[in-house]
C-alpha cells in the first residue's frame, strides 16, 4: 500500500521545481490522481509530460501496486491559462 | 518488433488522420475505454479503427511502437497523442479540434 506524500516524492525527485498534488481517489492506497505543474512540461505533448511522471513510478506500476494514477499535467503557462477560468 | 510489423503500424498511422487503436470495432467497442475514445473522436471527424482483439501480434506491437502501456491509442495526422484519459483531457481543454487542424498546442 502506497501513500500520496510517497508518490509526490518520487514525482518531485524526477521533476525538480514542479508543484505536485497528489490524492488517494479511494482510500485504499493503490488509485491516485495527480496533478503537476512542471516547467519540464514546456513545449511538450501530453503524452510526453504523462510519461515524464510516470517514469519514476514504473517500478510500483509493474509490480502492481500502484493500479491507476490519473494524471493532469500543464506547464507553468498552460496552468497560468486555465487559472483564470 | 519486426521491421514488417512497424512498417505497417507507420502505414496505417499515416494514411488516416484519425485512427483508433481499440478493443472491438465502431460498431460494437469492447471496452468502456475504447467506447469513450471512439465517442469523442467521432465528432472531429472520421476514425480509422483498428480492433487489437483480432490479432494479437497488433495487441501487444502497439503498445511496443507508441511505449505506452494501455489501449486504446490515439494518433492524430500520424501522431501518437496518448489513451483515453490523455484524449479526454485535450477534449475538455479544447485542443482536440486543433490537433485534427494541424494547429499545434499553445
Amino acid at each position: 500500500m502506497l501513500d500520496a506524500d510517497f508518490i509526490r516524492s518520487r514525482i518531485l525527485e524526477a521533476l525538480p521545481g514542479s508543484e505536485v498534488e497528489v490524492r488517494d481517489t479511494t482510500g485504499t492506497g493503490d488509485h491516485f490522481e495527480a496533478r503537476v505543474v512542471s516547467p519540464d512540461f514546456a513545449g511538450k505533448m501530453m503524452v510526453q509530460q504523462h510519461k515524464l511522471v510516470y517514469a519514476p513510478l514504473q517500478t510500483w506500476l509493474q509490480t502492481g501496486e500502484l493500479h491507476a494514477l490519473a494524471l493532469k499535467t500543464y506547464s507553468p503557462e498552460q496552468w497560468k491559462k486555465l487559472g483564470n477560468r | 518488433m519486426t521491421p514488417e510489423l512497424k512498417a505497417r503500424f507507420d502505414q496505417i498511422t499515416q494514411s488516416h488522420p484519425i485512427v483508433l487503436f481499440m478493443k472491438g470495432n465502431a460498431l460494437f467497442p469492447q471496452c468502456g475505454f475504447s467506447a469513450r475514445a471512439l465517442s469523442l473522436l467521432q465528432p472531429h471527424g472520421e476514425v480509422f479503427t483498428v480492433d487489437v482483439l483480432a490479432d494479437p501480434e497488433v495487441r501487444q506491437g502497439i503498445k511496443d511502437y507508441t511505449n505506452w502501456p494501455t489501449i486504446p491509442q490515439i494518433f492524430i495526422r500520424g501522431q501518437f497523442i496518448g489513451g483515453s484519459d490523455i484524449l479526454g483531457e485535450l477534449a475538455e481543454r479544447g485542443e482536440l479540434a486543433d490537433l485534427v487542424a494541424g494547429k499545434s498546442p499553445a
